[in-house]
């Protein structure tokens, strides 16, 4: 378990049985010129829960996500994090705690993988330029417990010999990790997964299915975007299921297991190739 | 490199190690006796039994080759380090950079002998062309040794004053061959002094001993620094009081230091300016509009000091006007941009000139007759005696630029380390996901911008007084592309890179006057050579290095693992 104030404040959140809306999407739509890839979705997470987003390829599940980070200005409906409007840019949002991963992996891929989680401290630390040139003491200070809160993020995902090696050139898996790492390392509320197990062979899947009951376990609400119907089901609270941007069903895992419209729309989807699996 | 299949190399392995080492006894003795008849061609070849500085030079090639011929050939292993040496991958190296070391020298007094009407090759004397045989010869012989495995000595146990004492020893070996080489007034032995120092850099690399280095320097950077820094302090001491030589190595300085603050803009933050010699224009006309000049609009008595901080805000200033609109765009939208504003800077400048603007810089003509510095008494514009070494004009310049190219090279550093640097390299890498994870993009590489520019200013202050005039067209789109070039050459990102990229780039041209009419052609083929065999540059980015010693040892391991299952099939009675 990662030691770190962060840490403590995010446990005695879940402990406190906080079971308030910690984000509220209303009515979000997202057009790109005739297309609707985000039609009217509503959907809220509450503190320390995990919420589950499946849906056949094209359903508009990352462009959900990136209505929610920021990277996308919803056509309508609007976001609120914490009772508060979502700021425009994706940088305030990733600083009112939300962070994410991506489907295609995009870490910075000459940075050692140390590096690459001290970027995501970027909006938690201070350092001016001055403090840098002149080496003050906050700045190296500050770079000191940055160092060594990363080095823990970095063993918490399970990453402790890698430190040193660039990014690009970890095994497919640790990437994964390692972009996790990176997203936990902005100290978020809520974690967005845009399918943290695509690609990987079946053990890397278990390891990765570990490393989230390990987040869940810390007390962050995650919301997950997955294929694998086994690992959702054991590990989410609620799932809701879209299809062609809409919300089709949203419930409890067994509720939408058993619904024969989810079934249908996987199998019957024209655009279902799933991810080469 | 395989020049020579496998095969055939084991086939005829051992007499090729003899033939090898018959042609390095020959390159031994070439030296020995005359090369040319005639002391004008080069340096003084000509008598026996006393080589000049080219043949030394040559000299120690043969040595290094014959000594890893004969002792490879009793198989010896520095105790129980095997293979830290790759013995036949150096002997090829150093054989190969012989033959190409004498094929420069025999094209040189093919050339030169033409031009002084001595009658080109016929100048030859027998020992230039033992020396050229004896390196066919050894070569010949190399090609079909086994290749070895790469050479490491990550593995020998190197205490710390070991790695100190190497790296101060380094150091000297560089100021010395820097002294040699700017001293050389002929292009030719100039050309040959490149080719020899190319040679060298292989057969280090071969041997391991460039992999060790890079080690010893992560583990000491700043012994480095400080050796580097006392060594380029007594530079002008090797100069024997010659202001030519020391202008060289000023401009050098200038361009490097500019090149550095590039660095930032390009190297770390990944933003493509082609317009980036503006900031040292602004620099230099900010402090000559300033100075005592009779033709400065604005002279105002000010420390030299205070000159440079306003010369970086004017240039900084300009960086952030320069920026805010142009940020917007990216890649190559932005290259196009910034190319347009640096043309604009240098026309602006030919127009404050009083007629089609505020007189300001006196338009093309700039502002001549910068009065030279002067520091409590200390006057930069003359010559000065200090332990009996000269130190002229531009020598001055020279250690002032130093000081200032310290400063450039701390800011650097010191930026690159913290989490401003990570953040512009996280716009290199990523510009998206940087921003999706909490990197203010916009004001990061505005602060790029600024801060390059800021660095670039400072040094045109010092520019601006060195030259004694300011005019617009110093500050040409060709300069940017040069400045480009440098910082892509030597490797995008570093420092040290960028100082050895400079350091070509600037002189090279200044030593070959000969070939300034090719030598956008010859960069140029340089470059589109560099990116396609070494894309990071000469020297590699520190986050790569860190990665290629992780590697060297794992080769290490590798390599051990593979002799030992060698020497199991070979002895499968499980002898020792
Ligand atoms: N920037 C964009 N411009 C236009 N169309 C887009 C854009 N991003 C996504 N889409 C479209 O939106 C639909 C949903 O895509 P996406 O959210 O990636 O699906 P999922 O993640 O559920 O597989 C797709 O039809 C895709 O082509
Ligand atoms: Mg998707």
């Amino acid at each position: 378990m990662v030691k770190t104030e962060y840490a403590k404040a995010v446990i005695a959140a879940t402990h406190t049985e906080d079971r308030s809306v910690l984000l509220e999407a209303s009515n979000v739509t997202m057009q790109f010129g005739g297309l609707t890839a985000v039609d009217d979705v509503s959907l809220s997470i509450r503190n320390g829960e995990i919420v589950g987003l499946i849906g056949p390829n094209g359903a508009g599940k990352t462009t959900f996500f990136n209505c929610l980070t920021g990277l996308y200005k919803p056509t309508a409906g609007q976001v609120r994090f914490r009772g508060e409007l979502l700021p425009p840019q994706p940088r305030n949002v990733v600083k009112a705690g939300i962070a994410r991963t991506f489907q295609n992996i995009r870490l910075f891929h000459n940075m050692t993988a140390l590096e690459n989680v001290m970027v995501g401290m970027y909006c938690r630390t201070k350092t001016n330029a001055i403090d840098a040139i002149f080496r003050l003491p906050r700045h190296r200070r500050e770079e000191r417990e940055c160092t060594e809160k990363a080095r823990r993020w970095l063993s918490f995902v399970g990453l402790e010999g890698a430190e040193n090696h660039l990014s690009r050139n970890l095994p497919y898996g640790d990437q994964r990790r390692l972009e996790i790492a990176r997203a936990l390392a902005t100290e978020p509320g809520l974690l967005l997964l845009d399918e943290p197990t695509a690609g990987m062979n079946p053990n890397e899947t278990r390891e990765a299915e570990d490393l989230i009951f390990k987040i869940r376990d810390l007390g962050l609400a995650v919301l997950v975007i997955e294929h694998d119907m086994r690992f959702i089901f054991s590990l989410c609270d609620r799932v809701a299921c879209l299809v062609r941007g809409a919300v089709l069903v949203e419930g409890p895992p067994s509720h939408v297991q058993a619904d024969e419209r989810v079934i249908e729309a996987y199998i019957g989807a024209p655009q279902d190739d799933e991810d080469g699996e | 490199m395989t020049i020579v299949s496998p095969e055939l190399q084991s086939r005829y392995g051992k007499p090729a190690r003899i033939v090898a080492i018959v042609g390095a006894a020959i390159m031994v003795f070439a030296p020995m006796v005359p090369w040319v008849y005639t002391g004008k061609i080069l340096d003084d070849m000509r008598r026996a039994f006393d080589p000049s500085g080219l043949q030394i030079l040559f000299e120690l090639v043969a040595l290094v080759l014959l000594g890893v011929l004969v002792t490879s050939m009793f198989g010896v292993k520095l105790g129980k380090y095997k293979n830290v040496v790759a013995w036949n991958s150096t002997a090829l190296a150093a054989s190969l950079g012989g033959l190409g070391y004498i094929a420069a020298i025999v094209l040189a007094v093919a050339v030169v002998g033409s031009q002084k009407g001595l009658g080109g090759l016929a100048a030859a004397e027998p020992g230039l062309w033992i020396a050229l045989a004896g390196s066919v010869i050894a070569s010949a012989g190399s090609v079909f040794l086994r290749k070895s495995p790469r050479a490491t000595l990550a593995k020998v146990p190197s205490p710390a004053w070991v790695q100190i004492l190497a790296l101060v020893a380094v150091v000297a070996m560089v100021l010395f061959m820097a002294a040699f080489a700017v001293n050389l007034t002929e292009v030719e032995s100039f050309l040959v002094c490149c080719v020899f120092i190319v040679a060298a850099v292989f057969v280090f690399r071969a041997t391991g001993v460039m992999g060790w280095l890079s080690i010893a320097t992560a583990n000491n950077r700043k012994v480095l620094m400080l050796a580097a820094f006392a060594a380029a302090f007594i530079f002008p001491a090797t100069q024997d009081g010659s202001d030519a030589n020391m202008t060289v190595v000023a401009q050098v300085l200038i361009f490097a230091g500019t090149a550095l603050g590039l660095n930032i803009v390009v190297g770390l933050a990944g933003l493509l300016d082609m317009g980036y010699i503006a900031f040292l224009g602004a620099g230099a006309f900010t402090a000559a509009v300033l100075s005592r000049s009779a033709y400065a609009t604005f002279s105002i008595d000010l420390p030299f000091p205070v000159v440079v901080l306003i010369s970086g805000t004017v240039a900084a200033l300009f960086g952030l006007l320069i920026g805010s609109p142009t940020l917007r765009v990216s890649g190559d939208y932005l290259a196009i941009v910034t190319l347009a504003f640096g043309e604009i800077f240098r026309i602006t400048m030919v127009n404050l000139d009083g007629t089609d603007g505020p007189n300001i810089t006196h338009g093309s003509n700039g502002i001549p007759a910068i009065p030279n510095l002067d520091f409590f008494g200390f006057d930069f514009g003359k010559s000065h005696e200090i332990f009996g070494i000269t130190i002229t004009r531009q020598a001055n310049y020279y250690l002032l630029l130093l000081v200032v190219i310290a400063i450039v090279i701390a800011v650097f550093a010191n930026l690159n380390h913290s989490r401003i640097g990570r953040g512009w390299v996280a716009i290199r890498e990523d510009e998206m996901a940087a921003e999706a994870m909490g990197v203010n993009t916009f004001t990061l590489k505005l602060l790029a911008f600024a801060g390059g520019a800021f660095l670039a200013g400072m040094v045109g202050a010092v520019k601006a007084y060195k030259d004694t005039s300011v005019t617009p067209d110093q500050f040409v789109f060709l300069e940017s592309c040069f400045l480009l070039s440098a910082v892509v050459l030597g490797g995008m990102g570093t420092v040290m890179g960028v100082l050895i990229g400079a350091t070509i780039l600037k002189l090279l041209p200044e030593k070959l006057r000969f070939f300034d009419d090719y030598r956008m052609l010859i960069f140029g083929a340089l470059l589109v050579v560099m990116m396609r065999f070494r894309p990071e540059g000469i020297v590699a980015d520190e986050r790569r290095q860190m990665e290629f010693h992780d590697e060297d040892e794992e080769l290490a391991d590798e390599v051990e693992e593979e002799l030992v299952t060698h020497h199991d099939l070979l002895n499968p009675e499980g002898g020792k």
